[in-house]
């Protein structure tokens, strides 16, 4: 029995849900900030990226030293795979969150309009597929990993939605560019979370299965 | 040139304990394949039923068919013939120690009936340039014995000794576990070459061995074969629990 070393996994799974939990909760401050324009919550959210960074060190080298001294093999090896992956993708989770809080900011002088487009609702769905990824990997869960996927879809669609009325609003009310460029780009942020929802569940479905899914998935 | 090997429902027995059941694997011409699994599991009877060397122990029994190439060894062809055709390399270098290197190499040949000192010459600088061992020893072939190499050299000189006689199947019981890394890397290096003119067979401990040399592996506890496949499969995501079990180390 290789007990020292499975003792190591549970730990690099544990540094990952709490880097897990950041990113999370990054992300949810962020489209809170934007719904209610509040300035301490932006500053939150700005805050919790060198953390975010630190802990995505950590669990880098953690990694490399198991696949350096212990060898791992099958499913033991997928799961170090999915890890370093999940990491990676919850470290620009954490990113776009903050990009989100800057837009918040950038906003917060211009005129309040009401803008054709629902960024709450897109970030309720978007934070919504990173949970649900991240429950996938704590249970080891491969067919809530594949749920996510259909959430993916219809982010996708919310975003190209809000990118034909933005893109209406500035033709039609040019006054208006600046809100609308900041709605844009938050709404791209989001899509770009759901994106990085997506890779986690396919390597919770790598780690549990062995199976490959990303294309397949992309396809879809 | 090597040949394939088809083993069709062996049993092995030592005595009344049935130690292989029911065996049944196809090896491909000119490939490596490794046998891992826990001790005694089968392995090491697995490729002693492959050269007729398990019927030697006393109350040890065999039961199915090896084809080794065309031949049925256990219906077609005798233990000496089957041995000639199966080079044996064990996990402790056994040179003769009385011998001189040269002798070593040259042994099989004589056994075989090859006398002439014009024809044993060029086989055994070939065996031995085989082994990658000649540029280390040609200078001593007549004035060293086997047991004054180091324990890496040895083990290259059991290669060449197996070599000489021409085999077209190796096998090779643990034949690194007793040698150091740089010793072992160039086991491992020869094994690759050796696989375009020799089928090869190595039972290991060392599960990263088994990766690095050989394209299919087989798993196998408490004498049966749990799972064949290529060795990336199994390593990465084999099919059985009990095989990622032992691999893993989750095992006992």
């Amino acid at each position: 029995m290789r007990t020292r070393f499975h003792q190591s996994l549970d730990e690099l799974k544990e540094k990952l849900l709490v880097m897990a939990g950041f990113a999370e909760q990054a992300i949810q401050r962020s489209i809170e900030a934007y719904r209610t324009r509040d300035m301490a919550l932006v500053e939150l959210v700005r805050r919790s990226e060198p953390a975010i960074n630190r802990l995505e060190r950590e669990i880098d080298a953690t990694a490399l030293d198991l696949l350096a001294m212990e060898q791992p093999m099958a499913v033991d090896l997928r799961f170090i795979l999915s890890v370093i992956r999940i990491n990676a993708d919850l470290e620009r989770v954490g990113d776009l969150a903050v990009n989100i809080a800057m837009r918040t900011r950038d906003s917060v002088d211009l005129a309040q309009v009401d803008l054709p487009v629902d960024i709450p609702r897109l970030g309720t769905l978007a934070a919504a597929m990173i949970r649900k990824a991240l429950e996938a990997f704590i249970d080891g869960d491969a067919e809530l990993a594949e749920s996510v996927l259909a959430l993916d879809d219809q982010v996708d669609e919310l975003n190209t939605a809000a990118f034909a009325a933005l893109s209406a609003l500035i033709r039609d009310q040019p006054w208006l560019t600046a809100q609308a460029l900041n709605a844009l780009l938050i709404s791209r942020n989001l899509e770009r979370v759901g994106d990085h929802a997506t890779n986690i569940a396919e390597d919770v479905v790598f780690w549990v299965h062995g199976r490959d899914v990303r294309h397949k998935m992309n396809a879809a | 040139m090597g040949v394939g090997i088809q083993v069709d429902n062996l049993n092995a027995w030592y005595g009344s304990t049935h130690v292989l059941q029911q065996i049944t694997l196809r090896i491909a011409t000119n490939s490596v394949t490794a046998l891992i699994g826990p001790s005694g599991c089968g392995k090491s009877t697995f490729v002693r039923c492959l050269n007729r060397m398990h019927e030697t122990a006393p109350a040890a029994r065999v039961e199915g068919t090896v084809r080794i190439g065309d031949v049925d060894i256990y219906r077609e062809a005798s233990p000496v013939e089957t041995r000639r055709r199966t080079g044996m390399v064990f996990q402790r270098p056994n040179p003769f120690p009385t011998m001189t290197i040269y002798e070593n190499v040259a042994s099989g040949l004589r056994l075989g009936g090859i006398n002439k000192r014009a024809d044993i010459e060029p086989i055994v600088e070939r065996s031995l340039r085989q082994a990658a061992l000649w540029d280390e020893v040609k200078d001593t072939l007549h004035t060293k014995s086997g047991a004054s190499l180091s324990g890496g050299q040895q083990q290259r000189l059991c290669i060449a000794r197996a070599l000489a006689v021409d085999p077209e199947v190796l096998l090779m019981d643990e034949p690194a576990s007793a040698l150091d890394p740089i010793s072992t890397a160039k086991i491992e290096d020869l094994i690759f070459e050796l696989k375009d003119d020799y089928t090869i067979v190595i039972v290991t401990h060392s599960m990263q061995q088994a990766a690095r040399v050989a394209e299919e592996t087989g798993f196998f506890l408490s004498g049966q074969m749990i799972e064949f496949d290529k060795t990336d499969r199994i390593f990465t995501n084999p099919r059985d629990k009990r095989t990622e079990d032992y691999i893993t180390g989750r095992f006992g």
